[in-house]
């Protein structure tokens, strides 16, 4: 078993990286924290009336109880102690509006968005590969053609594209249903409502680099020993250009994320963009605050995955400063 | 086409007869290799030897079905072991290359995919032609690497190709380009990127896969290079090959005028180490008047425009192949007469290489005036450390110690990692030592806390030419604005005028044309891309030129007009250089003194002669060992 070491000692070097990333993330989710924790403190006016809603008038005795209560009488460190003590042991708080912790809350709604935002990411990742490799490298009409497509679909407006694939799919031809999120058939028409624009500038980007990539003499030398145009562009061009795809696909991940709301309104479909939807609607400021750290939490993880990504993609990003 | 024996009896394993291709480039149709034909069989190596746009990579790219571009390619006959290649489909095409006919280029940092390990290079063309069951592979690669003298090849072969040294890293490109087991291998300049000695193992390997058997097809604008290795050369200009022949006749009797300035502009070492400098013998004969392009004068000469021969015929009409014997062809109208047997050598071919008459040697006089004159930059015990990949510091410069005097040229000397770009960094200012002093012109100037600040005032005073002028110019910048940038004082009054006469100035200087003002880095040639950067750094008239490899990057050719225009700015201007180069030849060609640099240190110095005739340290004399000599066959009748 010569071969491990050197294997197990990469293995090694990665694992390390990844700790140190960790450990990088964490402190920037509490900082997160911390700064949405401070954007409570400095909103205007008494929490009591905005947790009572305007409409509500309560006696002063029942306004010092809720105080209490929600501990806002406590001097402001140990506030933010007690509210950091909250966030280690993973509790959110409790929503103003419907009584119960925000952690549930979230907790219900957050697989239909995860499922929505991986399956259109998943889509667009393969619709840009195909799109990019197939038509790199050559003038011809497939290409023009492909890529107004991608012009076209990278400039559309989700919810627009969402409610004319529902006309077309749903209501003339009745292959898809229009609304919920019961089956996988239901995920299809919002997933490629969201994956189609994020597709078009992926390609872009990826044909670009492929292109850039197969000016090199690598490629020269690849072909010289065999290699097919498609074989060049799969086992060597691809990787090369990968490294912006990588990135850009881990900054869609995180702004779908958050912007699934448009297309969740549109077909209906329960999600954290409906919950969000509501809670800022009626200043439910614990769910805000919790879906607020969620995205946070989401795009610290996805860019130190993407890192870590370009670590294990380019051998030569692995210096003794990036490890 | 798989079997052993070499296609029908008698024929070689490779035929070209008539090759010519075309580029269509926008609306113009480049004629890039024009009626070429050769010949080679087993264990034979051809070398192709011309500059840059002679057409000679894309004869290589051709014989492997990869002119590229929007080409034409067209042959009387183009057929390896008896298959037509001319008539091969793409798929067809991909079953030989690899397989039967392999491929090396230059750079091995960039000619293998940096993301890919060594041995999944390596691999590759068992993989595409499926040479290999899955657990077999890593044995062959492993295999494979042992052959092309990698050592610990299975270490290697996990490594990537950024981890290697550049010898290394070409010895696995050709482990690539050989794994398969191909009878042809086209090596287009493979030692170019490569130190001297680095240079030499390189070509062995190459000598020796040829005694196995390999047809080896070399090509290389140096002529030196090949010397050793080639049986046959032909010199390719402008798409033609003008000359050829056994390698013996055309490098002892070059009969192209072509030939014969190449030979002279290869930076040959004169044995007995005399100083040529300002005897304008050697770039004048390669001398460029006008740009050259490959379009111009459809049915004459393409040397015609650079000949000194040339008449109105050679201008109109192509040369007809003049055949001195059989199996030395020249296309030339006006070839240069085969010396007479009473005397073996030409005396053409020995203008050069000839020490200059006794009669030059007290005119160049400059040592002794050397030794009167001030110190202008006084090095002193200068330490500088790196962390090295592994995390462990590693000295790059170590105790260096030296002394430069107005107007004196010293030539510092060293392969890759020797310390010599991070003595020029410390010179220039760039970078702090760790320990050692730099003084400059009796101003304190690098090493025990001196700043940039106090620098800054007397900056103008040294300048820099660097090695790859493409890359240190902004590719936005006009000429005139990459030059003007470094004219003092363009903000005063009639500013505009000024600064742009002066840049004409500074161009003319260097042997450029006002007309280049307007033309942006990427328009440039090579060899014009230096002469701007040498004008820029001449603007603010320094004191001391700091020379980084500034020849590395070029053609012999265009190398030796550059060597005789900074020889001849030294003369003119009196400016001092430290001139640094992994080259002996080309540190020859300018220095008065020289250093010799290994891991850091300072291994050897002194007089340029007496470094050369009597090298007291055992690294020197590998170095010089090592440059490669076209003239080792005229040696050889000499001694007859």
């Amino acid at each position: 078993m010569r071969a491990v070491g050197p294997v197990r000692r990469r293995e090694r070097t990665l694992l390390r990286a990844a700790g140190r990333r960790l450990a990088g993330a964490a402190a920037v989710v509490l900082g997160a924290a911390t700064l949405a924790f401070a954007a409570l403190q400095l909103l205007p006016g008494d929490p009591v009336a905005v947790l009572l809603g305007p409409a509500t008038s309560a006696s002063p005795q029942v306004r010092e109880q809720i105080r209490a209560d929600f501990g806002f009488d406590e001097p402001l460190p140990v506030r933010y102690l007690h509210y950091l003590g909250q966030l280690v042991t993973g509790d959110l708080g409790r929503s103003y509006q419907r009584q119960q912790p925000v952690t549930t809350l979230i907790g219900e709604q957050l697989w239909p968005t995860v499922q929505l935002v991986a399956a259109s990411v998943t889509l667009a990742v393969v619709v840009a590969v195909v799109s990019a490799v197939v038509t790199t490298g050559r003038r011809s009409a497939l290409r023009t053609l492909v890529e107004l497509v991608e012009l076209v679909a990278l400039s559309t407006p989700h919810f627009w594209l969402g409610i004319v694939l529902l006309t077309v799919f749903s209501f003339r031809l009745h292959v898809f249903p229009a609304a919920g999120a019961q089956d996988l058939a239901a995920l299809v028409l919002p997933a490629v409502t969201l994956a189609l624009p994020v597709a078009g500038v992926l390609a872009q980007v990826l044909r670009e680099g492929i292109e850039t990539a197969l000016e090199q003499p690598f490629v020269v030398a690849a072909r010289a020993r065999g290699r097919s145009r498609l074989g060049v562009r799969l086992r060597h061009a691809v990787r090369h250009a990968a490294a912006p795809l990588l990135t850009l696909t881990g900054w869609a991940t995180g702004s779908l994320l958050g912007g699934a709301v448009l297309v969740e309104t549109v077909f209906g479909r329960p999600g954290l963009g409906s919950l969000t939807l509501q809670a800022v609607t009626s200043r439910d400021l614990p769910v805000v605050l919790g879906v607020v750290l969620l995205s946070a939490t989401a795009v610290v993880v996805l860019f130190t995955l993407v890192d870590l990504a370009q670590l294990a993609l380019d051998p030569r990003l692995r210096t003794a400063a990036a490890l | 086409m798989s079997g052993p024996a070499d296609g029908p009896a008698g024929e070689p394993l490779l035929v070209v007869d008539g090759l010519d291709v075309t580029f269509q480039v926008g609306g113009e149709r480049v004629h890039a290799v024009r009626d070429v034909s050769f010949t080679l069989d087993r264990g034979e190596c051809l070398a192709i030897v011309g500059e840059s746009g002679s057409g000679k990579s894309v004869t290589a790219r051709t014989l492997i079905g990869l002119t590229g571009g929007r080409s034409t390619v067209r042959a009387r006959r183009l057929s390896f072991d008896g298959t037509d290649l001319t008539a091969l489909t793409e798929a067809r095409w991909r079953a030989v290359r690899g397989r039967h006919i392999g491929l090396v280029l230059q750079d091995a940092l960039v000619s293998l995919d940096p993301l890919r390990t060594v041995g999944a290079e390596v691999a590759e063309p068992l993989h595409v032609h499926r040479l290999a069951a899955r657990d077999e592979v890593a044995g062959r690669v492993t295999g494979t690497l042992a052959d092309v003298g990698v050592p610990d090849p299975a270490r290697r072969a996990r490594q990537y190709p950024h981890q290697l040294s550049g010898g290394l890293r070409q010895r696995a490109l050709i482990a690539s380009a050989i794994a398969a087991g191909p009878r042809l291998l086209l090596a287009d300049e493979p030692t170019t990127a490569l130190d001297v000695t680095v240079q030499a193992q390189v070509l062995d390997l190459l000598r020796r896969l040829r005694q196995e058997g390999l047809a080896l097809l070399l090509i290389s604008h140096d002529l030196a290079v090949v010397a050793g290795l080639a049986d046959r050369i032909a010199v390719m200009y402008g798409g033609l090959v003008v000359e050829g022949g056994p390698a013996e006749q055309v490098l002892r009797d070059p009969r192209h005028p072509y030939t014969r300035a190449l030979l002279a502009a290869a930076p040959a070492l004169h044995t007995r180490g005399l100083h040529t400098r300002g005897l304008h013998t050697r770039g004048s004969q390669l001398a460029v008047p006008v740009p050259w392009r490959p379009g111009a004068g459809p049915g004459g000469c393409p040397y015609a425009a650079r000949c000194r021969l040339a008449d109105e015929r050679c201008r109109t009409e192509l040369p007809t192949p003049a055949e001195a014997d059989p199996e030395h062809r020249v296309l030339c109208w006006h070839p240069v007469p085969s010396p007479d047997p009473a005397s073996p050598v030409g005396p053409g071919v020995l203008a050069v290489d000839e020490p200059p008459p006794p009669a030059h040697v007290p005119t160049g006089g400059v040592p002794t005036e050397v030794t009167r004159s001030e110190v202008l930059l006084d090095v002193d015990g200068l330490s500088r450390r790196f962390r090295g990949p592994g995390g462990a510091w590693q000295h790059a410069v170590d105790n260096v110690s030296f002394q430069l005097r107005a107007g004196e040229t010293l030539g510092v000397v060293g392969e890759s990692g020797s310390g010599k770009t991070t003595v020029a960094r410390i010179v220039l200012g760039l970078l702090a030592p760790d320990a050692g002093t730099v003084r400059f012109a009796g101003v304190r100037w690098n090493g025990d806390g001196v700043l940039e600040r106090d620098r800054r005032p007397h900056r103008r005073r040294m300048q820099a030419v660097q090695q790859d002028p493409l890359s240190s110019f902004d590719p936005r910048y006009t000429v005139e604005r990459i030059v003007g940038e470094a004219v003092a004082g363009t903000r005063r009054r009639g500013g505009r005028r000024a600064r742009r006469d002066r840049v004409a100035g500074l161009l003319d200087q260097v042997g450029l044309g006002a007309n280049l003002l307007g033309r942006r880095p990427r328009d440039l040639s090579g060899g014009q891309r230096q002469r701007v950067t040498i004008a820029r750094a001449l603007a603010p008239a320094p004191e001391l030129l700091v020379c980084d490899e500034p020849v590395s990057a070029l053609d012999v050719s265009i190398q030796a007009q550059i060597l005789d225009l900074l020889a001849d700015l030294q003369r003119d201007l009196g400016v001092t250089m430290l001139f640094i180069s992994h080259d002996l030849a080309v540190i020859h060609q300018v220095s008065d003194r020289l250093l010799v640099m290994q891991d850091g240190r300072i291994v050897e110095s002194g007089e340029l002669g007496q470094v050369f005739a009597q090298p007291a340290h055992l690294y020197t004399r590998e170095l010089l060992a090592a440059v490669p000599r076209p003239a080792e066959p005229t040696a050889r009748t000499m001694a007859r």
